[in-house]
């Protein structure tokens, strides 16, 4: 940290480099005007040189700033062109092949910030002026700085185990790499294995899938931790140590041979609210569903009447090759990963926010889920489309679209699979029943392949369609007919009218959400999530799988609500990405980093607890704190938080930034 | 007293600072949609608003600016997880702190902008800028300044005794 | 640096209270080191000498002048320019020179409203012509002068070029004795000056560094006055008991003193090596860590800090960046 009274250093050699970008900034700003004037003003700020050319961008412009730094012995570059997001590595590379190192370079925008932005030539100019006024001073400042290089661990860790975590496994596994695939639930397969059918093609959804799973569970290359959960993230990319908390499952894993006899015998029946979405029962000791990998059962200790009285122990007794041991301990693994896929998936919106579709008070209202479990032919009913009482079939079904989708008092967002899975539904309730089917939707969206056709099918096969959202679903009825019915009211807006439909049975197409520990997941990750909660890509467009944290991907609806194909798309996508990672061996980070000055820190702690990387430890003995370079991002934060002015900024010191606002403010008419 | 102005508007001069993933880039976005707002706002680039000390707001000031419009991401969608909120915290306070020193709230301000917000951000300069140019010029003395003005007469009432 | 016979010491107050002079004499013993090293040439409060015999001097001539005080009157600059050409080293000694102290706080007032406050306003003044002092004033023996009031408190180095800074409020007479050893030294021969505008005597670190009260992860819940706390831990870090304690922005070398007895740092050490604007870090250190998201509990919880001026800036406000408040120069840009 330099004194205030600065101690005299030789003075830098400064190029500046004004651009026109064709008539992208010259057509607003006088460029050659800002090249003359910053070659006489800024004399004393060390500027020996300033050009103005029409494409600094290309190998012309780029070779004419490398001739000046070996002709002219340039110390320092400033360019003032476009936004650095676009070019900053251009330049950057430019000096560095002419030796000079690339952190000595600024790039300062005129483009997107002036020329692009203002009307008036002359405060366009004069601004312009002002920016690169600003680049010069800060640049005088810049420090030279060497990127850090951090070898990767070839392992990597996947995290969820529904299509797209199963998909992104297996694409690295059958690369040869290493991939710890860690699944909360006893099974893999996630949501898509609760589904019944799947569209457009209307392929049973486990069919397709259970072959991913057993692939997956039987991969020498993938270690597969069900009933897992990670607890701990450390380190940084290429270089992560991961603790995993394997749950006991009170069922030993080298013993089972998976029989089943032990769910046969359990005495304790339980409500599925998991995989059968509350509509079926399961034991106290069981598998999710049949086709379940690891095909291992597990003992629910909430209801498992040995956990909750000491009695019972019925299926001990039964198994035949004595796997159950009720004294099974959790079991905590510390693993080195150099890459972390996130694919933990969504969760269904809770139809019970929104009172007055009836969900949860009026019994013929289902949720989507609870209708795949009811239509799946492995499901409560055997695949029998009825009503809650589990015979009766319905002679009339309304389908709701946009339930907690679409809707400023839920979430704005679109769901992107209910329209179809709405037309699916309806399909298959014609198929099994015959119903008269209501579809109720906002919109049609049926963007992707065959699904459009899927909609005409739809309508071909009779189908009914209201536009309109749904006002309120009840059981009391007001007009003939509606006795003994659910109303489904809403406006029809296609003809302007409200009507009333009185139905036997409701299914509210609910939105997908994230999870309820997304957040905290994300922060585990040091990831971040937007405001609905989804997790945050490093570009919207053109990186959809990495995040801004090194080493740590995203992929399949953690992301945002997508259908299979892109799920698996994504899946695919992520693998492929990390198996570059891998193959390089190592990667180079940007050296924006902070250090703290051990003599000049207190230990006050002020420091401590800003940063939600853990880059800042605190050494007991020496009472002073620290910051390791390789977890630091280069925030800043701590920089400015620290009241002994003992941590330094590299690439964005204090020193830099001051003098960025003084030439910022030094151009004034 | 004479019209420092000499009858011309009056055209603040705003530093703007941005973070390098949100609020600079909705900068650039309004850029590439050319969306126009006015000139008087110059910005500097921060990694994350995080990184914004009061030094820097106190030196924009000290300057000359008439106004600093400190910006960054939404909280909750902050790069860096929740370094915005750092930000928020700080900038209470020194509002406060200006407050006491003689600069107005409406100078200082905070406004939180998404890589995908170029029309917010260009309607917050629009915003901001008129309202300085309705506080004013707020024209703080350099130390060559401040030292001219002790040169001359210093300031001592000369009411004279009846 | 060699000098022939007694090297010369001056000491001068400017805009101060005299505690600098009295912290200066409070170094005990060792005064006679400082009589048997110095010829003590001027020294206001402790010897008669008139500002002639310094303007007699020759220029130079004073190998160590200690200046206390801000520069708040037309005197002041005066026997600052004066003595800067009279001084081979010059140093800003305590809290007023270097960066303004207690009176630099005026600086968030108007000159019109101190003085009404000196002469009008407090209960027991008996001003009922509402007199203001004036530079020149006809008595009948003669025409009488008064210094200028400035309308702002400048510090010394603000003034004229200063080689050397000694914090405090006053410096700790232990820290006095320590530089006046160093200048021995280095007038023996037996020691080289510091870099020009080092401070001396102090350490490099803050109070945070000396204070041994236990040090944990900062979460600040609330900030309260000593008075509304029941008891106060004689082991823990006052800041986390919700005491403003202004110990992490405050340089180290007074041996954090007053929190060691319960009485929270109030920062008259001056910052830290290199800082620019003392109080712009400590608030945003402050605000760093309030353990709140939430706008209106953040403003809460700095309503304990009602003058957040007078918090951050007690000591240092004519040193900070915006030097002063807009009130002490509202209207002097239209000319007087």
């Amino acid at each position: 940290m330099a004194a205030e009274s600065e101690t005299k250093q030789p003075q830098e050699r400064i190029g500046v480099y004004v651009c026109h970008c064709g008539s992208n900034i010259a057509g607003t700003v006088d460029v050659a005007e800002v090249a003359r004037w910053a070659g006489e003003e800024l004399k004393d700020d060390g500027v020996v040189v300033s050009r103005d050319y029409k494409f600094m961008c290309s190998s012309l412009g780029q070779e004419m700033i490398q001739k000046d730094i070996v002709e002219q012995g340039l110390t320092r570059v400033v360019v003032a062109a476009c936004s650095p997001h676009l070019h900053e590595a251009t330049f950057r590379n430019a000096c560095a092949r002419a030796g000079m190192n690339p952190y000595l370079c600024e790039l300062v925008s005129i483009r997107e910030q002036c020329s692009w932005v203002h009307t008036d030539k002359a405060k366009a100019t004069e601004k312009s002026k002002a920016i690169l006024a600003g680049g010069v001073l800060r640049v005088a400042r810049d420090t030279p700085l060497e990127p850090m290089r951090v070898p990767i661990h070839p392992d990597v860790l996947v995290v969820g185990g529904g299509v797209t975590g199963i998909q992104a496994a297996l694409e690295l596994a059958n690369g040869g790499k290493h991939v710890y695939l860690v699944e909360k639930d006893s099974t893999l397969g996630g949501h898509m294995a609760q589904l019944d059918k799947t569209f457009p093609t209307l392929d049973c959804s486990a069919c397709i899938l259970t072959p991913r799973m057993v692939s997956a569970g039987n991969h020498p290359n993938i270690t597969l931790l069900t009933w897992s959960e990670v607890t701990g993230v450390s380190g940084y990319v290429g270089n992560f140590t991961i603790t995993i908390r394997k749950k006991a499952r009170f069922v030993r894993e080298d013993l089972c041979n998976g029989c089943g006899v032990c769910t046969e015998k359990c005495p304790k029946k339980v409500v599925d609210d998991g995989f059968e979405a509350g509509l079926g029962y399961r034991k106290a000791v069981y598998t999710a569903f049949p086709q379940a990998v690891p095909k291992y059962p597990v003992i629910d200790v909430e209801n498992c009447t040995y956990f909750i009285k000491g009695t019972c122990k019925a299926c001990e007794k039964f198994c035949p090759t004595g796997a159950i041991d009720f004294n099974q301990e959790d079991e905590i693994l510390t693993v080195p990963v150099g890459n972390i896929i996130l694919a933990t998936g969504y969760q269904t919106f809770d139809a019970r926010r929104i009172p007055q579709y009836g969900y949860g008070r009026l019994a013929n209202v289902f949720t989507s889920m609870e209708f795949e479990r009811l239509s799946n032919a492995a499901g409560p009913t055997g695949g029998k489309v009825t009503l809650r009482d589990g015979k009766t079939t319905p002679k009339t079904v309304g389908i709701i679209h946009c339930v907690g989708s679409r809707d400023k008092k839920y979430n704005e967002y679109c769901s992107a699979i209910c329209c179809m899975q709405s037309l699916k539904f309806a399909h298959v309730v014609k198929e099994r029943t015959g119903a008269q089917v209501y579809e109720f939707y906002i919109d049609m969206r049926t963007p992707g392949k065959s699904y459009d056709e899927f909609y005409l099918r739809n309508l071909e096969e009779g189908v009914l369609f209201v536009r309109g959202r749904v006002a309120e679903v009840t059981d009391v009825a007001r007009l003939p007919g509606e006795e003994g019915k659910l109303i489904i009211q809403a406006e029809d807006s296609l003809i302007g009218k409200q009507r009333r439909i009185p139905v036997d049975m409701v299914i509210l197409s609910t939105g997908l959400e994230p999870r309820d520990d997304a957040k905290e997941v994300a922060k585990l990750f040091g990831i971040s999530c937007s405001a609905d909660g989804w997790y945050i890509e490093r570009h919207v467009k053109l990186e959809p799988i990495s995040t801004m944290t090194e080493g740590v991907f995203i992929a399949g609806c953690v992301v945002g609500p997508k259908d299979i194909p892109a799920s698996v798309a994504q899946g695919s996508a992520v693998a492929a990405r990390v198996y570059q990672y891998i193959q390089q061996g190592e990667i180079s980070l940007e050296p924006y980093r902070a250090t703290i000055n051990a003599e000049e820190c207190s230990g006050c702690r002020i420091c401590n607890d800003l940063c939600p990387f853990n880059a800042i430890s605190y050494h007991e003995e020496e009472q002073v704190s620290e910051v390791n370079p390789a977890l630091c991002q280069g925030c800043g934060t701590c920089v400015s938080a620290c009241p002994a002015g003992a941590i330094t900024g590299w690439g964005f010191s204090d020193e830099q930034i001051l003098a960025q606002i003084e030439g910022l403010m030094a151009v004034r008419s | 007293m004479s019209d420092p102005l000499d009858g011309k508007t009056f055209e603040p001069v705003i530093i703007g600072f941005t973070c390098n993933w949100c609020s600079y880039r909705a900068a650039d976005m309004a850029g590439m949609a050319r969306m126009k707002y006015p000139p008087n706002i110059r910005l500097v680039r921060v990694m994350c608003s995080g990184r914004l000390d009061p030094t820097f707001i106190f030196k924009a000031f000290a300057s000359g600016a008439d106004g600093v419009m400190v910006t960054g991401c939404h909280p909750g969608d902050c790069h860096y997880i929740e370094q915005n909120y750092k930000l928020m915290r700080r900038f209470i306070l020194m509002q406060r702190t200006l407050e006491q020193m003689g600069i107005e709230p409406g100078r200082l301000k905070l406004t939180w902008a998404s890589a995908a917000e170029g029309a917010k951000f260009s309607e917050e300069v629009t915003n901001m800028v008129e309202e300085v140019r309705r506080l004013g010029p707020l024209n703080w003395p350099s130390a060559e300044t401040m030292d001219e003005w002790m040169a001359k007469e210093p300031s001592i009432e000369t009411e004279e005794r009846p | 640096m060699m000098t022939i016979g007694k090297a010369k010491l001056g000491l001068y107050w400017a805009c101060s209270c005299g505690g600098c002079d009295i912290a200066t004499l409070n170094i005990h013993e060792k005064i006679l080191e400082v009589d048997a090293a110095f010829e003590i040439v001027f020294w206001p409060v402790a010897m008669d000498a008139k500002v002639k015999d310094v303007e007699a001097m020759p220029d130079g001539s004073i190998d160590l002048m200690l200046f206390n005080g801000g520069i708040r009157t037309t005197e002041n600059e005066e026997m600052a320019h004066l003595l800067r050409r009279k001084s081979k080293i010059l140093v800003a000694f305590g809290s007023c020179a270097s960066e303004g102290c207690i009176p630099g706080l005026a600086n968030l007032s108007p000159v019109s409203s101190i003085f009404d406050v000196s002469y009008s306003a407090t209960p027991t003044t008996e001003n009922p012509q509402n007199i203001r002092p004036t530079i020149t004033w006809q008595a009948p023996e003669g025409e009488l002068h008064l210094p200028g009031l400035f309308p702002v408190l400048r510090t010394l180095d603000q003034v004229v070029p200063v080689d050397y800074y000694i914090p405090g409020c006053p410096p700790e007479s232990e820290e006095i004795a320590a530089v006046i050893e160093q200048v021995t030294q280095v007038l023996d021969g037996k020691a080289s000056l510091p870099p020009k505008g080092s401070t001396l005597g102090a350490g490099k670190s803050t109070v945070c560094d000396e204070c041994k009260r236990t040090k944990n992860v900062k979460e600040i819940h609330q900030f309260v006055r000593i008075q509304s706390l029941e008891r106060i831990d004689p082991e823990l870090c006052l800041l986390e008991q919700g005491l403003p304690c202004n110990g992490p922005a405050t340089r180290s070398g007074c041996g954090a003193l007053c929190p060691q007895v319960s009485a929270q740092c109030i920062g008259c050490h001056g910052p830290a090596e290199g800082v620019i604007d003392y109080g712009a870090r400590l608030m945003s250190a402050f605000a760093s860590v309030i353990a709140s998201n939430d706008p209106k509990e953040i403003g809460q919880i700095l309503d304990g800090i009602p003058d957040p001026a007078g918090q951050f800036y007690r000591f240092n406000l004519a040193k900070s960046l915006l030097r002063s408040g807009r009130q002490a120069w509202e209207g002097l840009e239209e000319g007087k």
